[in-house]
């Protein structure tokens, strides 16, 4: 992983945002900002965010390619597609931050404990086990990945609603077990290996 | 039968007029009290059969004078225009019947209101006459284009493209100017993607082939006398020739120039060769002729560079200019692309505060740049330190960081300071500065006053008078291309700061203006705001003092003076205002149909009730250009205005003479309230001094009411908007409040 990021900073040195155009999806937009600042006002969390989307567009440009990389800001973004709907540039900036955060993973770079890329390595693990979302596991897995005494605790806080909703048949107990997966889940296995395939050699071409 | 007068008054009943008025006991006002000697009535006196009435009495009964008891004068002019009369007009509708309410108990005020209007139409129109021209001049149709620039240029062939004949004069030994030197310039078309491809050359050839154009180059202009219509110019080459021409009317595109970037030494101009302005770049990028741009210093391709956005502009610091050129945004985005054109990979930064990208294709433009990635970055320079590589540091105004950044090359994105002649009126600024620190400025003023570009031999001086920053004055809000000096239209930057479409668009409605001056010129008739009106000033000369009041006040340097020292009016290069009519203290100056007498028999022949009537009366004198329109608005929302006021319009504040204010309140005139424009720094007064110079006078009024023992507030003068249409009113009923406050006046008999 570092290996990738130490050939990145060989082979764009001074041009980050030309790294960003190259290797970050839907990076070429980046340049187009105009610094209105509509997007950061927008956002729902935006006081959550070390850096609001306009600062990222204009560290980017001025080379802080670590402070980018390794922040936490892009990891805070939650879809709501606020500041795509504003954007007087149309800047597709959920997009965007996605993009960066796939990047800095990619790279090794994303900062320790960052609970959103901890519970899409989750998602991300849970899902490629069947080919789809065992929900179950899913909470468990969050519920425990802070340890087993800390998972009791969580169990225990959630208890009313987990015990609702296997009332209401929204859960079932007996997908602990296995749980069912897609009809052809190495054709689906397969699917995923060929599309980070095709990432990957997107990212060495360098293109 | 073309001597005898014949005074004839029609008294409308409709809208409303009928129901609301006793119109036969109009008709008797305007016969018995205003001596007309005969009066109609219709119900309806602009329709086609009320106007063929009062055209038929013209032509058959030889009326001379109509008196039209209507609507306001700014209603129905096209009906009721008969030019081979004097013509006024009693505002019984909007003055009358709308500013009141429709009760029994105001039924007998309401008629008051509107017998004393006709009696004060009939008393103008009795003083009146049909104004005429003087036939000063005929039709002459050369124009004289005095700048070979892109804006010269392009005024030259659109005035040829319509008929007139062009003299074009410029200084130096080329046509074209400062976008002459230009490598490419902003787009003006679709899709504004990229620098577009100089327009010189194309004008060049175009003014060559054109032979209504008179080419002058390496000339200037050693004196232009005259007026509009009938303007002599001496022409002098460099090598001692000079021509006089006869020229009709005049368009100043005398440009700009560059702000000098020596003031700059924060950005090392002058110590380093790799630090120049927007304009020096042009010429690198001329000099690269298709090939990478070169830095100054040691021929080397220039691989990174930096703009720096408002050197030394939009700034309060000393030397820097205060205002914007509106364009160097643009031309910044322009210039990177040179680079992105020319150097290949090279690093542009364009380092700004507020990026302003006007114009259609102003903001497609800015994307352009940003698609070519040219980089933006929003921070303001402190400081570059030279060197090999030079090093500019600055604020970023979106990290929040002081930072810098290393660069083969610097350009300074500096203004633009208007090419006009010295300020007439600069002398007078220094006479009457209110203090010292004034006084120094307008002295810097009047010592650093540039050569004269016009050298007009015309009382107030050589040159186009300036707004601010040396810019040439005109009122901007309603007709941006008449200057002070009628028939000279100053276009292009010399008027503001404007980018090349913008002096093109601006040359082109200058010639248009130009060719219309020339044409009412010869027809007699007033340019803007006054359009078409044939009446001008004259003066019994019996009574004048040459006291030069008039000459010196004129806001358009219209009036010269003979040997002897009276006043030469210039009909065509006067406005009509009557700002000399107010001057005058001995009231010898007059138009036809307005005079000091017009006003002053309307004043004399409202009928003053007696004191214990207890009906005061309210003189109100509203400009005509704003308060007049606002109080016909207000009329129109049906805002109540007060029965005791008597409103008559005047041309413009300025032409108010005193002696109607002392002669009112003479009169028994309870309350005297006077509506002019805005004045002074952002003035609106159409005749842009009018207001000024009736503010300064009425100063003085409060020594009249002092000998006559009258409180101050009698007399109240008002700045008023055309869109203060609650509030002039308000004003006018204010004034009734403190007359009732402070009680009637002394004055009634």
């Amino acid at each position: 992983m570092s290996d990738l990021n130490t050939a990145m900073i060989e082979k764009y040195r001074s041009s980050f945002l030309k790294e960003v155009e190259a290797n970050v999806e839907e990076g070429e937009w980046v340049k187009m900002c105009m610094q209105c600042g509509v997007c950061s006002g927008s956002c729902p969390l935006g006081k959550h965010w070390e850096h609001p989307p306009q600062e990222i567009f204009m560290m980017i440009r001025a080379g802080k390619r670590e402070d980018v990389l390794s922040s936490d800001s892009m990891w805070m973004c939650t879809s709501c597609y606020n500041c795509i709907a504003r954007c007087p540039r149309g800047l597709p900036i959920t997009h965007i931050m996605h993009g960066l955060a796939v990047y800095s993973k990619r790279l090794g770079l994303t900062p320790q404990k960052q609970p959103t890329a901890e519970f899409s390595q989750i998602f991300w693990d849970n899902l490629m086990k069947k080919g789809r979302v065992n929900e179950l596991k899913l909470g468990l897995s969050m519920y425990f990945k802070d340890g087993f005494g800390q998972g009791i605790k969580n169990a225990m806080a959630n208890q009313k609603l987990g015990q609702n909703m296997m009332k209401a048949k929204r859960m079932n107990a007996m997908e602990f077990f296995g749980g069912h997966s897609v009809k052809d889940l190495s054709g689906f296995q397969k699917i995923i290996k060929k599309a980070q395939e095709i990432e990957a050699g997107n990212i060495k071409e360098f293109k | 039968m073309a001597d005898e007068k014949k005074f004839a008054g029609y008294v409308c009943s409709g809208c409303g007029l009928g129901e609301r008025l006793d119109a036969g006991q109009l008709e008797t006002t305007a016969t018995r009290d205003g001596k007309m000697q005969s009066c109609k009535q219709h119900e309806m006196l602009c329709s086609a059969e009320g106007v063929q009435m009062i055209k038929d009495d013209i032509a058959n009964d030889g009326v001379t004078h109509v008196m039209i008891a209507a609507c306001s004068r700014r209603a129905k002019v096209e009906a009721f225009n008969f030019t081979d009369v004097a013509l006024t007009r009693a505002n019984l509708r909007e003055g009358v019947i709308w500013v009141r309410p429709d009760t029994d108990e105001n039924k007998e005020t309401t008629q008051e209101m509107a017998d004393d209007y006709i009696r004060m139409a009939c008393a103008e129109l009795k003083s009146m006459a049909k104004p005429s021209a003087s036939g000063e001049q005929s039709l002459n149709k050369n124009i004289l284009v005095v700048g070979g620039g892109i804006t010269g240029m392009t005024a030259a062939i659109e005035a040829a493209a319509a008929g007139y004949p062009v003299h074009l004069v410029e200084k130096s030994g080329t046509l074209g100017g400062a976008v002459g030197s230009y490598y490419k310039v902003i787009p003006t078309r679709s899709p504004y993607d990229a620098p577009a491809e100089n327009p010189i050359p194309a004008l060049r050839e175009a003014i060559e082939a054109d032979g209504n154009i008179t080419v002058h180059l390496n000339s200037t202009l050693t004196k232009t006398d005259g007026a509009p219509g009938r303007f002599s110019v001496d022409i002098a080459t460099e090598s001692g020739t000079t021509e006089t021409v006869s020229i009709g009317a005049i368009i100043q595109a005398s440009g700009w120039k560059p702000y000098d970037a020596n003031q700059l030494p924060e950005f090392a101009y002058g110590k380093s060769q790799d630090v120049v302005t927007n304009h020096e770049l042009e010429a690198l990028a001329v000099a690269a002729s298709g090939g990478p741009i070169k830095r100054p210093s040691d021929g080397k391709e220039v691989k990174s560079v930096c703009f720096i956005q408002n050197a030394g502009q939009c700034s309060d610091k000393d030397g820097h200019l205060t205002y914007f050129a509106g364009v160097t945004d643009l031309v910044s985005i322009k210039q990177a692309m040179y680079f992105k054109e020319l150097n290949g990979e090279c690093d542009t930064t364009i380092l700004f505060d507020n990026l302003r990208t006007p114009g259609a294709g102003g903001e497609d433009f800015y994307r352009a740049g940003q698609n070519a990635m040219v980089t933006f970055s929003k921070g303001i320079a402190s400081e570059v330190v030279p060197g090999d590589s030079l090093t500019v540091k600055f604020e970023d105004k979106i990290l929040n960081e002081q930072t810098e950044m290393a660069c083969d090359l610097v350009v300074l994105a500096t203004g633009m300071e208007p090419n006009s002649g010295p300020d007439p009126y600069a002398q007078l600024m220094v006479d009457e500065a209110e203090d010292e620190e004034e006084k120094a400025k307008a002295q810097a003023i009047l010592e650093n006053a540039p050569p004269s570009i016009l050298n007009l031999q015309y009382r107030q001086g050589t040159d186009l008078p300036h707004l601010k920053n040396g810019f040439t004055d005109s009122h901007f809000i309603c007709f941006p291309y008449e200057t002070r000096r009628t028939g000279i239209y100053s276009a292009g930057p010399v008027r503001r700061p404007m980018d090349i479409q913008q002096a093109r668009d601006d040359a082109t409605g200058a010639a248009l203006k130009a060719i219309q001056a020339a044409e009412n010129a010869s027809l007699g008739r007033a340019a803007h705001p006054r359009s078409g009106d044939l009446s001008f000033p004259s003066f019994r000369k019996e009574g004048c003092t040459q006291c030069k009041r008039c000459t010196v006040e004129c806001p358009f340097g219209a009036i010269n003076e003979d040997e002897e020292g009276y006043p030469m009016y210039n009909e065509s290069r006067c406005r009509r205002c009557g700002t000399c009519m107010g001057a005058c203290p001995v009231r010898v100056i007059s138009f036809e149909n307005y005079s000091v007498e017009t006003v002053n028999q309307q004043i004399k022949n409202v009928e003053i009730p007696e004191e214990w009537d207890e009906k005061p009366r309210i003189l109100v004198l509203a400009c005509e250009n704003d308060a007049y329109p606002a109080l016909d608005q207000a009329a129109q929302a049906g805002v109540e205005i007060n029965p005791w006021a008597r409103v008559i319009p005047v041309r413009c504040l300025g032409s108010v003479s005193l002696s109607w204010v002392t002669d009112a309140l003479n009169n028994g005139y309870d309350g005297i309230v006077m509506m002019g424009c805005r004045r002074d720094d952002d003035y609106q007064c159409h005749f842009v001094r009018g207001s000024a110079m009736a503010a300064e006078r009425m100063s003085k009024v409060g020594d009249t009411l002092d000998t006559l023992n009258l409180e101050p507030e009698r007399v109240i003068l008002h700045e008023v908007a055309i869109t203060d249409v609650e509030r002039a009113p308000q004003l006018i009923n204010d004034m009734a409040e403190t007359v009732e406050k402070i009680g009637l006046s002394p004055f009634k008999f």
